[in-house]
Order: structure tokens, then C-alpha cells, then sequence
């Protein structure tokens, strides 16, 4: 069994396929058990210097189903960082109070930083755009719960995969498990060159496709994300690419039986309702495995499991 | 003996002289490795004429000699700088600097929302490429390249 006692958990890079394992592992057992008074006696940091709601919610539902106790701040109005303090004097601070810190912040290196910092383990909610994987090890979770294994899958990513951290952290994690990737995005929103170049490094095939159409009659996995008008320099743009990436329930009509949609949330209008009741659709349950994967990952860290 | 050429920066009894420096980044190699802090006797060129280089600078540091991780920090800016270790006015070491596998402090991250652009953090990096300069942020993971390169005030 891999040994994470005392890590802190900072980026999904860190994560070896053994120890991905073993987390997914946990989180089965979490999710058949989801109470267990572990973390009794705990106190757990919750430092959320930008807002969040599914990601602190989560969070906090998963140091309760373990009997710990929460302390910290849902956004950094309500914290001394308005007073100008620093992040290492609010880490230095409460690493000396609580067992486990779990931080959200907006710098982009600031977990790594955190981690150097504190007495104890940091786990990393998202700094920035960099990496936030206790979401990955939540798709990662669902994936397999969904289709039994988590080796030589379809794995079909949509919209905006430019920016989106959550499909470059799963790209990186899933590479361990030779997969098969489908690309479809607009043309300004592609998967940057970097992880093209990393996959052909890997021999991991890969398709670049412009429009969401037949072709996921292939995918075993079609990973949503928001494609953000923001994102694009000419507004004429999105205008006209827009509703080429919204999933609809008589797309699924070809689809493989295993096939199920998945999604980061919060969705705006890139899954249409009506997909909602499909069976096909599991962006709610990947929501709620969001519990059991980060129970898993507190359980690992401090030594309980 | 070199005779007829004219010796444009005097010659040292004992020290460290770095050659073929490029002409613009001499004050750069001066503030990376401290010699605006040190006492003794500093001589130094620049735009020199060099049959490779076209222009180049040179130091000459009396009493001074570097270990190889002092002077491999002056890589990024001056990647063939050559080191001549002088005693008794001869050259008794030569010397070129390379690369190291981590480079702390000196280079700034090319992301401006990386922590370590907006808190009181020394930069790390782990050098991904040595050809052409690729440096990996070991915080915010993004990867600044040669182009991007911006060294730190001192």
C-alpha cells in the first residue's frame, strides 16, 4: 500500500498510478460506508480565498462523514488577507491550529507554496488555473465506477479545452491507462500543443475534431466543459460556434450503452436539460462522488486508512 | 606571446577571468553572481571584438575564484562564457559553464499569476530543456522558455 501519511496534496503529477489506485480504492469504500468517525478529535483548515461551492460543500460534507471538525473562511473578504497578511503568515498561522489544511486560492503555484510553508498537510481545492486534483480523482472515480475500469477507454472531451485545468489534469491521470482521446472544440479553444506533444511523447492516439456530432457514437466518456464567451477574442465568433458544443438528448441516440456524459459543473447551457434524464447522464452522481473521493484522499493523507 | 594585439582589459596577478560574455548582458552576469558587492580589484569590457561572437564582454575578478554552482547561475545569460582561473598571470584552468538541473532564485516565472510574482517567493525552476532554454515553474507548473526569460532585480 502506498504510503501518503504527512503529504501534502498539491497536483495530480505527484500522484503515481499505484496511488491513484489505492485512492479510488478508499473512495469504494467510503462510498459503501460513507460514516466513519476517522477524523474524531480533528480539526481541518478550510482557507477558500476565492468562492466556491461544490468544492468547499464537498469538502466540509466529507470532514463531517468523518466525524472531523471545520474552521476557516469561505472567501478572503472574511479573512486577514484584506488586512494585506500574507499567505505564509496565514499558513504559519494555521498549520499551528488545525491537523489538515484544505485551500482554494487564486495564485497559480500557491498550494505548492502553502505546502512548503505549513507544520501540516496542505491539500490543494485549485490554485488558480494550475491544478485542482481532488477533481481529478473524482472524474477519475466516476469513470471507473461507470465503466468498471479505468484502462483503454474512448475518452471523448468537449468545449473549451484551451483553458479548462479540469480536462488537462484528466488527460495527464488518464495517459496512465491508455486511453484513446477525442478532442472537439472551436478552433480558438483547442487542447494547447503541449499535451498534444505530450501524448505523441506517450504513443497515446489522439483526434481533433471541429463540430460535436456522430462521432461520439465511439466515445465511451464525453467529458463536457463551458465554453465562456469571454474566452474569445472576436465575439462574432462565439456567436456562431456556440451552439456547435451543446450536447442534446437526440445526440445520445447512437451512443454506446456504457456511455455516460460527465461534467466539472457549474453547466450553463452546454448540456441541454433534457439530457438530465437520460440515463446517460452522471454529472449529478460525479457531484457526489466529489464526497467519497476527497474523504478518501483526507483518510490517505492523515494516516487513518 | 600575443604581441602586436593590444590588451584592452589589463591582466591579472591571480583571479578569474570570464570571456566571451554577449556585450548586453554584462551587467546581468555582474549582479547574478554579486561582484557589485565585492572589494576587490574588478576590470571589465565590453564590446569587444570576438571572431565568434561578433561583440562580447569580459571580467576579470582578482582574488576571486568560483565554485561550479556560483558560476553556473550566469548560464541563462552568458551560456558560452568561458572561465580562465589565473595565478601568477598565467592561465592555470579553463573552464565553460553549463546548466544546471534547478535553478533558484535569478529568473523571474513569465506568469504573472504565479504566486511567485505577487507573494515574497524565491523562484524554482527545473530546467526541462538546456538547448533551447525551457524552465518548468516547481509552483505554478507553467514553463517559461528562452524568449520569456526576465532575470529578478537584485
Amino acid at each position: 500500500m502506498p504510503e501518503m501519511k504527512n503529504r501534502s496534496l498539491v497536483s495530480i503529477n505527484d500522484f503515481s498510478k499505484e496511488e491513484i489506485l489505492h485512492i479510488l480504492d478508499l473512495a469504494e469504500e467510503f462510498e459503501v460506508n460513507p460514516n466513519q468517525k476517522l477524523l474524531e478529535g480533528k480539526v481541518v483548515g478550510s482557507l477558500f480565498f476565492e468562492p466556491s461551492t461544490r468544492t468547499r460543500l464537498s469538502f466540509e460534507t466529507a470532514i463531517n462523514r468523518l466525524g472531523g471538525r471545520v474552521v476557516g473562511f469561505s472567501d478572503s473578504a472574511s479573512s486577514s488577507a484584506t488586512k494585506g497578511e500574507s499567505l505564509k503568515d496565514t499558513i504559519q498561522m494555521v498549520s499551528r491550529y488545525a491537523d489538515l489544511i484544505v485551500m482554494r486560492h487564486p495564485l497559480e503555484g500557491s498550494a505548492r507554496y502553502a505546502s512548503e510553508q505549513s507544520l501540516v498537510p496542505v491539500i490543494n481545492a485549485g490554485d488558480g488555473a494550475n491544478q485542482h486534483p481532488t477533481q481529478t480523482m473524482l472524474d477519475l472515480y466516476s469513470i471507473r465506477q461507470t465503466q468498471g475500469k479505468l484502462d483503454d477507454l474512448n475518452i471523448f472531451m468537449v468545449g473549451d479545452l484551451k483553458y479548462g485545468r479540469t480536462v488537462h489534469s484528466l488527460l495527464m491521470a488518464l495517459s496512465n491507462f491508455n486511453p484513446t482521446f477525442h478532442f472537439v472544440s472551436p478552433e480558438e479553444l483547442r487542447m494547447p500543443r503541449e499535451y498534444k506533444l505530450f501524448l505523441e511523447e506517450h504513443g497515446i492516439p489522439y483526434y481533433e475534431h471541429g463540430e460535436l456530432s456522430e462521432i461520439i457514437d465511439e466515445a465511451d466518456i464525453i467529458y463536457m466543459t463551458r465554453v465562456q464567451k469571454e474566452r474569445f477574442s472576436d465575439p462574432m465568433e462565439y456567436e456562431r460556434v456556440k451552439n456547435a458544443y451543446v450536447l442534446k438528448r437526440n445526440m445520445l441516440k447512437g451512443t454506446k450503452d456504457n456511455m455516460r456524459v460527465l461534467h466539472p459543473l457549474p453547466r450553463v447551457n452546454e448540456i441541454h436539460t433534457d439530457v438530465d434524464s437520460s440515463p446517460k447522464a452522471y454529472y449529478f452522481d460525479q457531484a457526489k462522488n466529489g464526497v467519497y473521493a476527497r474523504m478518501a484522499l483526507i483518510a490517505a493523507v492523515m494516516g487513518l486508512m | 606571446m600575443a604581441s602586436n594585439k593590444e590588451l584592452k582589459v589589463s591582466a591579472i596577478e591571480n583571479g578569474t577571468v570570464i570571456d566571451h560574455i554577449p556585450s548586453e548582458n554584462l551587467f546581468k552576469v555582474i549582479t547574478i553572481l554579486g561582484l557589485d558587492k565585492i572589494s576587490t580589484q574588478i576590470t571589465f569590457g565590453a564590446n569587444l571584438d570576438s571572431k565568434k561572437q561578433g561583440r562580447k564582454a569580459i571580467i576579470k575578478v582578482s582574488e576571486v575564484f568560483f565554485q561550479d554552482h556560483e558560476i553556473n547561475k550566469i548560464s541563462l545569460v552568458a551560456p558560452h562564457a568561458r572561465l580562465n582561473v589565473i595565478k601568477n598571470f598565467e592561465v592555470v584552468e579553463k573552464s565553460d559553464v553549463t546548466i544546471p538541473d534547478t535553478i533558484v532564485g535569478i529568473v523571474k516565472c513569465f506568469n504573472p499569476k504565479c504566486v511567485t510574482n505577487n507573494e515574497a517567493v524565491t523562484t524554482h525552476f527545473n530546467v526541462i530543456n538546456k538547448k533551447e532554454v525551457a524552465l518548468r515553474c516547481h509552483y505554478c507548473e507553467k514553463i517559461t522558455t528562452q524568449e520569456e526569460l526576465r532575470f529578478e532585480a537584485s
